[in-house]
């Protein structure tokens, strides 16, 4: 039985082109401008697309606008060098007694050039200054490693960054020698010792089954004796090194130690108050909650102030801190309230059946938190304490109304300069500062941006 | 098996969380103890006393002219410092209201544009978002001070805003002033009633809409009321207020020339300062919220409501914004209370604010650290707490009820 065909087709139809208005820039366009505001089919679409239109070049002239006398000021109006050493003549018009014309307005770079060395280290002595860059380069260079994942030994690297950096950075900004007497500080580290050792003889149950379950404790104690004491041992050592008081330091300097020793040491402070404000036990999770809502009900210029007014009145007489410390302690108490809230979240979005796992496998409290539990909360809420971060490091502008000149605080008293004095001083600084910042802060926000992609793609089943 | 008593009393976990709280406590107070000792020895060594008497003492110093000194009629060396206390709170809240209602509209506003289908508004709102959000309040805070602010018009010049009504110089921004006359009390009584009306209607709107299907234009019919019967009411007692428009002078004594005192009402630079870079600021973060929020109602919910026939409009104001709100609003409310403690800055451009004026200058003349720090403490803390507190019956009442 054969059929005739008629007509058979024997290679596939051309593929067509998609529609202009879907693919290519034209579909772009469409899809993303036109298909707004070309509605006319009724009086309230017709009203509706012409408001679009009405709006987006609204949008357009401000924006171009004010791109265009940003970059107008800061590049193509700008007076860019002063190679006469007129100061601040350098930067007036004819009728302010200067060389540029009337009606005149850009930035007065050779004034931030002027007074970079001070925004960004403040009174710190010049000829010591390859400390501070020191520090800073080797701090950065531990950063980047900890932060590219192809890098070999990255958790190494990041304790070291996290315990032996610190004390590095210290002795070589302030200089060591701290004058503490080796003697006691040797006594301390046998005691710190001492009680390591008492801590592990009772957790083996020697002294009888309370002390077994208390031994922890005594580990920590211990533990952090020592620490603080290998600490100060080190600082105390001569390394020749002349002695630089926090009294000299300044600017980007103050607010990158403030915004890290704030954030290093709310990490763990806010882990142990999150865990003490979930706690079964009423007394802990009541003293716990009271402590985190006192800190976040208040700003932190009053914390501030609260430091560096209260503090001494709680010391005994004779112990001085000196004004950074103060502030660093405000700020220290300050972000653990609310990195604990951050951790909260965290331990919060953990699987019931994780904390009853771990339970099941007969592990001891602490045991399930660092096995268990912390390392999955930790890494879920990398992206908060990121933020937790940037809203930190912003925070640590309000130092300088306290009295210590961080970025923002150097920049404002180089503002004050009669030697520069121009009506666009104030706005040239404000503008260096700000890119500073922002490069930090969007820098962060990045980041944080993408952990939040690559967490959310690890998690996916 | 015979136990021992001691040992299962070791191993009762009840027991044992007596046993670390009441070490846990025991530690507290000794270290609170020791706080308190400190203080006491450190006060004594300085010859100062703790209490409260210094409140009624006379404030010697200047505060400039705001809504608080205007409330409480601040005169220097006759009023306390417990109105200084008071002036202190009020241009706090008033500062920290007015930039509430700013930030929220201009955020909502700007969330709604990162939402857009139009390129140019989205990327607008992007990077206002960006670029607001990453540079830090104080810095904005003294770019609108010291570098807007104070590139306006001298004492004796001004820029027009609306002619004769509002102008702007170096010494802030010039508004007519309402000047009440008595009388006035029955128009805000109608005001009142003209609100209690509208729930009234509400209520028997619902009632009848449940009842027949029918419904009823609400909104309309109440601005209607609220209008109406305010403007008669008003027209009525025979119009009790007046405007007071700012006089500016351009000729006589040099020194008299420029805006009168007395005359209309002057927002000062520093309030419009704080203003301004507490609503932008505060604005970029709202705007993020509202985003995620609109983003947080799932597509098939409106979906699902076109197919049972919502038009959009009742979508969007039925469907989409409540669930929206749920997510909305306590995010929200702790950026208000963010607002309201970033207020505080203010004191680095001498805003008269509490932390200004009576942390700052008050406590310089006083001496009184802990007495002054704590009253200061309280009202963010109170704040704080009231907020929480409505914060968490919110979240009660909008929880999901889960089947």
């Amino acid at each position: 039985m054969t059929k005739s065909r008629k007509y058979v087709r024997l290679k596939d139809a051309p593929l067509l082109p998609p529609p202009a208005t879907e693919a290519g820039v034209t579909g772009w366009l469409w899809q993303n401008i036109f298909a707004s505001m070309t509605d006319f089919q009724s009086i309230g679409a017709c009203v509706r697309s012409l408001f679009m239109i009405f709006f987006s070049l609204l949008l357009v002239y401000v924006f171009v606008d004010q791109t265009f006398s940003l970059m107008d000021f800061a590049i193509f109006s700008a007076v860019w060098s002063d190679p006469e050493g007129l100061k601040r003549e350098a930067c007036w018009t004819l009728q302010q007694g200067g060389a540029l014309p009337d009606g005149w307005h850009g930035a007065c770079w050779p004034f931030v050039w002027a007074k970079q060395k001070f925004a960004w280290f403040g009174p710190y002595p010049s000829e010591e200054l390859w400390r501070v860059y020191l520090s800073f380069a080797i701090g950065i260079f531990g950063l980047i490693w900890v932060l590219v994942e192809r890098m070999p030994f990255r958790a190494q690297v990041g304790v070291l960054m996290l315990t032996i950096y610190p004390l590095f950075a210290f002795i070589l900004l302030t200089g060591g020698n701290s004058g503490a007497s080796f003697t006691g500080i040797g006594v301390w580290i046998i005691a710190g010792i001492a009680v390591i050792s008492v801590g592990r003889i009772g957790a083996t149950g020697y002294l009888g089954a309370v002390f077994s379950s208390v031994s922890g404790v005594f580990g920590i104690v211990g533990w952090g004796i020592v620490a603080l004491n290998v600490f100060r041992g080190v600082a105390a050592v001569d390394f020749n090194l002349t002695p630089v008081g926090t009294g000299d330091w300044g600017g980007l300097l103050i607010t990158l130690v403030v915004a890290l020793t704030g954030i290093v040491a709310s990490l763990p402070l806010g882990i142990v108050l999150a865990l003490g404000r979930r706690s079964k036990l009423p007394v802990i999770s009541i003293l716990c909650t009271i402590f985190i809502e006192f800190w976040r009900g208040v700003p932190l210029i009053t914390v501030l102030f609260m430091a560096s007014v209260m503090l001494p009145l709680f010391l005994p007489a004779g112990v001085n801190f000196d004004n950074l410390l103060r502030a660093l302690i405000g700020v220290m108490l300050f972000s653990a309230a609310y990195m604990a809230e951050v951790v909260r979240g965290g331990l919060q979005a953990i699987d019931k059946g994780q904390y009853e796992g771990a339970q099941a496998m007969g592990l001891s409290f602490w045991q399930s938190m660092r096995l268990i539990i912390l390392p999955q909360a930790l890494t879920h809420v990398i992206p908060g304490i990121v933020n937790t971060f940037i809203g930190l490091f912003k925070d640590t502008t309000l130092v300088s109304i306290v009295g210590i000149f961080d970025l923002l605080g150097a920049g404002q008293s180089a503002v004050a300069d009669a030697a520069w004095s121009t009506p666009v001083q104030a706005i040239t600084m404000y503008l260096y500062i700000g890119i500073i910042f922002f490069i930090f802060c969007f820098g962060m926000s990045r980041y944080s941006i993408f952990m939040e992609k690559k967490l959310s793609k690890s998690r996916r089943h | 098996m015979r136990t021992n008593s001691i040992s299962s009393l070791i191993y009762d976990s009840k027991v044992r969380g007596y046993f670390f709280q009441t070490i846990i406590l025991l530690a507290l107070s000794a270290s609170i103890w020791w706080l308190i000792d400190n203080t006491v020895t450190n006060l004594a060594d300085r010859g100062k006393t703790v209490g409260f008497g210094f409140l009624g003492e006379n404030a010697g110093f200047q505060i400039s002219a705001t809504l608080g000194t205007w409330l409480f009629d601040y005169n220097v060396g006759q009023s306390s410092y417990l109105d200084v206390y008071f002036i202190g709170i009020t241009n706090t809240f008033l500062v920290a209201i007015l930039g509430i209602a700013g930030a929220t509209v201009l955020g909502f506003t700007i969330g709604i544009m990162r939402l857009s289908q139009n390129f140019i508004i989205r990327a607008f709102a992007t990077v206002y978002v960006e670029l607001l959000r990453n540079l830090p309040l104080l810095l904005q805070l003294f770019f609108w001070y010291f570098a807007v602010l104070r590139a306006l018009p001298s004492k004796r010049d001004k820029i027009e805003i609306i002619p004769d009504a509002v102008a702007m110089n170096i010494t802030g921004l010039y508004l007519p002033a309402p000047i009440v006359e008595s009388g006035f009390m029955y128009t805000v009584i109608a005001f009142f009633i003209a609100i209690a009306m509208t729930f009234a209607l509400r209520a028997w709107a619902l009632k009848r809409q449940s009842e027949t299907g029918q419904r009823f234009p609400v909104f309309w019919t109440a601005i209607g009321i609220i209008i109406s019967l305010t403007t008669l009411t008003f027209w009525l007692s025979g119009s009790p207020m007046n405007w007071s428009f700012p006089e500016f002078k351009t000729t006589g004594a040099i020194l008299r020339r420029g805006f009168q005192s007395g005359s209309g009402m002057v927002l000062v630079p520093e309030m419009l300062a704080v203003w301004l870079a507490l609503t932008l600021y505060t604005a970029a973060f709202i705007a993020e919220i509202v985003r995620a929020g609109i983003l947080a109602v799932a597509k098939g919910q409106t979906e699902a409501a076109y197919s049972i026939g919502m038009r959009p409009g009742m979508t969007l104001r039925l469907i989409v914004i409540p669930q929206a709100l749920r997510v909305i609003i306590p995010p929200l409310t702790s950026q208000y209370l963010n607002l309201t403690k970033n207020s505080s800055l203010a004191v680095a451009i001498a805003y008269p604010e509490l932390v200004s004026i009576f942390a700052g200058t008050a406590l310089n003349q006083v001496g009184k650290e802990i007495e002054m720090i704590f009253m200061m403490m309280m009202v963010y803390l109170t704040f704080s707490i009231a907020t929480a507190a409505f914060m968490n019956w919110f979240n009660a009442r909008v929880k999901l009820v889960e089947r």
